[in-house]
């Protein structure tokens, strides 16, 4: 799709790195708007890895004791105590989006656009009722008495760290849930049929960034 | 990736991948539910954890296929993150003796 000539003596391997490095050629073999967001995407990274790294640093400083996760996001179903009952839902709810999102791309590359923008608005209402029960972890901690800056249940370090990881993450499901709402809009309305569909597969990895990070989010905040 | 590579891919390897994300994610929460503790539990929330972050990257994002100058571009920068976090964990630590040292309510 490049342009560039894929000769038969393609090189494998370290050899490929030096051959794309070196050669009077575009370095990265993708397009312009796919490699941008993966280079966005690494910046990403490193927001949301500081923003652990900084819990992990205020968790082992502190000398008030942390709070039980597992306890502190228990929730009462059906008069049975669950433990991280809303917090199991909303970690298989994303992972549910990010299916629809990876069938969506694989529907638009196939050319099969209807398809695609269904998954698409499938994947936005499963990201907007995540941030809906996100919402609600939020207003049970607060009405707890959970602030930035203190908290009943043990370190004050722990309200911090909670409003800053899960709100910024927050934030970014929120933005990827109006993304994927304009993309899919736009694909509808025909405005990619001449360009071709690369763009569900770069809107995607934006979804697929944001499941990511939830994944370390629900290993190091929820489970440690 | 090259488009015409995409396009070959099967919906059901999506779907597998779906079923062991749902799978993993689940075993990390019984990690939780069945109360394991200690370096077992963090062993298994790790262990899960990277399988499902390795499904996402390679598969769900593609960049399985991709060329090794991107995954290059990718991999080599998170080097600083994990000398970050050690040096953190040294700072941390030592700020925790510290606060234990001068700091304690008598």
């Amino acid at each position: 799709m490049s342009g560039q000539s894929d000769s038969a003596a393609e090189a494998k391997g370290w050899h490929s790195v030096v051959d794309d490095w070196a050669a009077d050629q575009r370095t990265f073999r993708v397009s312009w708007g796919k490699l941008m967001m993966w280079i966005f995407l690494l910046g990403d990274t490193f927001i949301f890895s500081i923003f652990l790294l900084s819990y992990m640093t205020v968790r082992l400083s502190a000398t008030d004791a942390w709070p039980n996760a597992s306890q502190v996001f228990e929730l009462v179903v059906f008069g049975q105590t669950v433990p991280l009952f809303l917090i199991a839902i909303m970690t298989f709810i994303l992972i549910t989006s990010s299916g629809t999102m990876a069938i969506a791309v694989s529907f638009a590359y196939r050319k099969q656009k209807q398809l695609a923008v269904y998954l698409m608005l499938a994947t936005a209402v499963l990201g907007a009722s995540f941030v809906a029960m996100q919402a609600f972890e939020w207003s049970k901690l607060i009405a707890d008495g959970v602030r930035p800056w203190v908290n009943p249940m043990g370190a004050a370090q722990f309200g911090a760290a909670f409003f800053m990881i899960t709100g910024f993450h927050g934030l970014h499901v929120s933005a990827g849930v109006i993304y994927l709402l304009i993309v899919a809009r736009k694909l509808a309305r025909g405005d990619y049929d001449q360009r071709g569909y690369e763009i569900v597969e770069i809107s995607g990895l934006y979804w697929h960034f944001v499941d990511l990070v939830w994944v370390f989010i629900f290993a190091f905040f929820y489970l440690w | 990736m090259s488009t015409e590579h995409v396009q070959h891919h099967p919906i059901s390897l999506y779907l597998k991948v779906w079923g062991w994300l749902f799978l993993l994610s689940f075993f990390s929460y019984m990690v939780d539910y069945m109360h394991v503790q200690g370096p077992l539990r963090w062993t298994l929330v790790l262990t899960f954890m990277l399988l499902k972050a390795g499904l996402i990257l390679s598969v769900f994002m593609h960049v399985k296929w991709e060329r090794l100058a991107l995954k290059l571009l990718l991999f080599v920068p998170l080097f600083a993150i994990a000398v970050f976090v050690a040096l953190m964990a040294i700072e941390g630590d030592y700020t925790y003796a510290l606060r234990l040292l001068y700091f304690r309510q008598h």
